[in-house]
């Protein structure tokens, strides 16, 4: 099932909808210029926020294929876009050596020749495809290192990448491509330029609990909000590394699978493991901290309820 | 479709496609940016052009975003663009104050005028679009609090001008600059004479030219390259006689090799990384004298530890960065706190080196509080009896680890 591209910042967000993707209005309209204007997505935010699944959706309610480069410190040329099949390459020079039927000319184009090609995420993204130009994620392009940033560059400006053997392979039509980042370092400027650039923050309390409604629909009402409030409050803490919204989905599960309906402090200290992945977050935050924390948010939501009551 | 509110700019009901005054105005809006310190070209104005095409004009947030793509290019440049859109989409005549405000330095005269030319342009260019609009008066306070400087100058510092011979002296120190931490592996290769890995594209190739009946293998080697270097260096009162001459040797070092965040700390903590850039070592200087503002002050290095863990050290610690703490050890705040972020630390970073220049006497010992919160945490320790020349520095730090008889052992009993 394929779809057309949406022709509208409300149709990218109806879009987002379908795939059960919670969308800010703000990354609707990035994403709707991305498709449109053809030029690459540039995500960047912490951990947990949702990054990759948009490629993930996008790939998925327009029906085209997922292509995922995920990348990694002295990630390639050979892993990313090409490589040749060398075993067989020498197979094929024996058996032309044992009939004598070539000569060294013929043999070389023979050899440098598609059969012989193994393509790689980049060159499958730039290959036409049944469905449709293809969904590239390019995932956690801070692993990687400088040189591969340079490479990257052309493969974004002209949607083509050069093999020497072969010449310049061009995508008929270019792929939707999707770039995300942690920021573990500053990607290059020249790179950002070519893309929509979009910070993907934390989300407000009401898109949170939109977004557990959706992806976590056995969360009893009552443990979901508190849920969201108890996570908002952390991330104003001094901590180590903030729950993202990924850690509030498990969070909210891992609560439901015990049959939780409320949380209870003795529940937060018990799945405090799945919210925080340090040991100093984690020591900080349990027993009385915890207690603390809940007693906030309990009177908070009262509060709330007795004046939506009013 | 939400009616757009009166006072938008946008609704004056100009034609979707961006001919004119709109295309007009987002250059201006872009001249504007460029003037508050985004680094705004003409092939980005092109682009916002383009997006707001692809928009349109009908919502005011829609607009917003799609600008934001186009010319925001890293979350610290969010309130910026925030604030000069909401001004400038909304009431020209604050334009004047924003960009006086957005001067993050004090400008030249020639600058001066030509920003008043530009705001001054800008206004008139606004106002012949408002002729016949309701003259309307807003009082917005432009909180310009975040968008640069938040401290107030507490203390600058200036530097004497280095001479031409300190400055070759610097080069010749620096090449003899090694850590002593070996250079790491990376994943990439080179070729080789020598038998490694087996490099099979190289051996395709030369097997093809070379038409013989075996196929002779080509080696591959991995490459090694020096890890990033991050420096922290202590500024505080007690430091104060060598601050010149570490940053001298930050600068150096910067200039020299790719991968280097410079830090320096005394009260809070400070990224200089970006004005060791500039080329030339009084320049640079001047700068971080001019930003810095808590020189020879006290130190709290647990503090400034804890800002560097939670803000600096995922984004500089990558890719098996090395640290580099310049600082005598002394701490204001009694040592509280400070071995938890040197432990944070020291499981963060690949390896920890400490260089001590307190010391004017041989026979120092690590007793104080922060020394003793410190020293169980790092790789190595380099005391220095007398850091009086770049070259000694160099010399220290260029000194292999040895890990047999390693002082670090020796320190470390010191305080057990």
């Amino acid at each position: 099932m394929t779809r057309q591209l949406p022709q509208s910042v409300d149709a990218t967000q109806a879009l987002l909808q379908d795939g059960a993707y919670v969308a800010d209005r703000s990354l609707a309209t990035v994403l709707y210029l991305s498709l449109t204007l053809g030029r690459p997505l540039f995500l960047e935010g912490e951990a947990g926020t949702g990054k990759t699944e948009i490629a993930k959706v996008l790939a998925d309610t327009l029906g085209r294929t997922l292509v995922r480069l995920q990348c990694y410190e002295g990630l390639d040329v050979a892993s990313a876009v090409y490589e040749w099949n060398y075993p067989r390459q020498m197979m094929e020079i024996r058996l032309s050596e044992a009939t004598g039927d070539r000569d060294r000319e013929q043999l070389a184009a023979d050899i440098f020749d598609e059969r012989f090609l193994i393509e790689r995420p980049v060159l499958r993204a730039l290959k036409p495809d049944m469905a449709g130009p293809p969904v590239l994620l390019i995932d956690e392009l801070d692993r990687t290192d400088e040189p591969f940033e340079a490479f990257l560059l052309e493969v974004l400006a002209d949607y083509q990448v050069t093999i020497p053997e072969l010449g310049t392979i061009k995508a008929p039509e270019p792929p939707i491509v999707i770039i995300t980042s942690n920021r573990t370092r500053e990607i290059h400027d020249a790179l950002k330029r070519r893309c929509y650039y979009h910070w993907v923050p934390y989300p407000a309390v009401e898109r949170e609990l939109e977004i557990l409604r959706v992806k976590a629909p056995h969360a009893p009402e009552e443990l979901s909000r508190q849920v969201v409030a108890f996570v908002q409050k952390l991330r104003d803490m001094d901590l180590y590394k903030l729950p993202g919204v990924a850690e509030t989905l498990d969070w909210a599960d891992a609560l439901t699978q015990l049959d939780k309906i409320a949380l209870t402090p003795e529940a937060i200290d018990d799945t405090l493991g799945t919210l925080l992945k340090y040991q100093d977050d984690i020591a900080k935050i349990q027993g009385s901290e915890a207690r603390r924390v809940l007693d906030e948010v309990k009177q908070e939501l009262a509060g709330q309820a007795a004046r939506s009551a009013s | 479709m939400t009616p757009p509110p009166s006072d938008d700019r946008m609704s004056e009901g100009e034609p979707r496609e961006a001919g004119g005054r709109l295309a007009e105005n987002l250059m201006l809006f872009a001249r504007t940016l460029r003037a508050a310190g985004l680094p705004v070209g003409p092939g980005r104005v092109l682009q916002g052009v383009e997006a707001m095409q692809a928009v349109g004009i009908e919502r005011r947030d829609d607009l917003y975003w799609a600008l934001h793509a186009v010319f925001v290019n890293r979350r610290e440049e969010h309130p910026l663009f925030d604030q000069a859109f909401q001004v400038f989409w909304r009431n020209p005549r604050l334009l004047d104050r924003l960009s006086q405000l957005a001067l993050p330095e004090a400008p030249t005269d020639e600058n001066q005028q030509n920003r008043r030319e530009i705001a001054r342009r800008l206004a008139e260019a606004l106002a012949s679009q408002q002729d016949g609009e309701h003259e309307q008066r807003e009082e917005i306070e432009i909180d310009a609090a975040h968008t640069w400087s938040q401290q107030e100058t507490l203390r600058t510092m200036d530097f004497e001008a280095m001479g031409q011979a300190e400055t070759a002296e610097a080069k010749r120190a620096i090449a003899r600059f090694r850590l002593p931490v070996r250079p790491m592996r990376t994943r990439r290769y080179r070729p080789s004479q020598h038998p490694g890995q087996a490099d099979l594209r190289r051996t395709m190739r030369a097997a093809l030219r070379a038409g013989r009946d075996d196929i002779p293998l080509q080696w591959r080697h991995q490459r090694r390259r020096p890890p990033p270097l991050v420096m922290l260096c202590d500024i505080s009162g007690s430091m104060a006689q060598y601050s010149r001459m570490v940053l001298h040797f930050m600068h150096t070092v910067t200039r020299d090799r790719d991968r280097v965040h410079s830090f320096v700390f005394g009260t809070s903590l400070t990224n200089i990384t970006h004005h060791l850039r500039h080329q030339d070592v009084d320049e640079a200087l001047a700068k971080v004298g001019g930003t810095v503002t808590d020189w020879e002050g006290g130190t709290r290095i647990g503090h400034c530890l804890h800002t560097f863990n939670r803000v600096w050290a995922r984004r500089v610690l990558g890719q098996g960065a090395v640290v580099l703490l310049i600082t005598d050890g002394l701490d204001r705040d009694n040592a509280e706190g400070l071995a938890a972020e040197m432990e944070r630390l020291h499981k963060s970073a690949r390896s920890v080196l400490w260089l001590n220049p307190l010391l004017r006497y041989a026979g120092y010992a690590p007793k104080s509080l922060g020394a003793r919160a410190m020293l169980p945490y790092v790789h190595d320790f380099r005391p220095v009896h007398n850091l009086a020349s770049l070259s000694e520095l160099v010399d220290v730090l260029s000194a292999p680890m040895d890990r047999r008889n390693s002082e670090i052992a020796v320190w470390r009993a010191m305080i057990a």
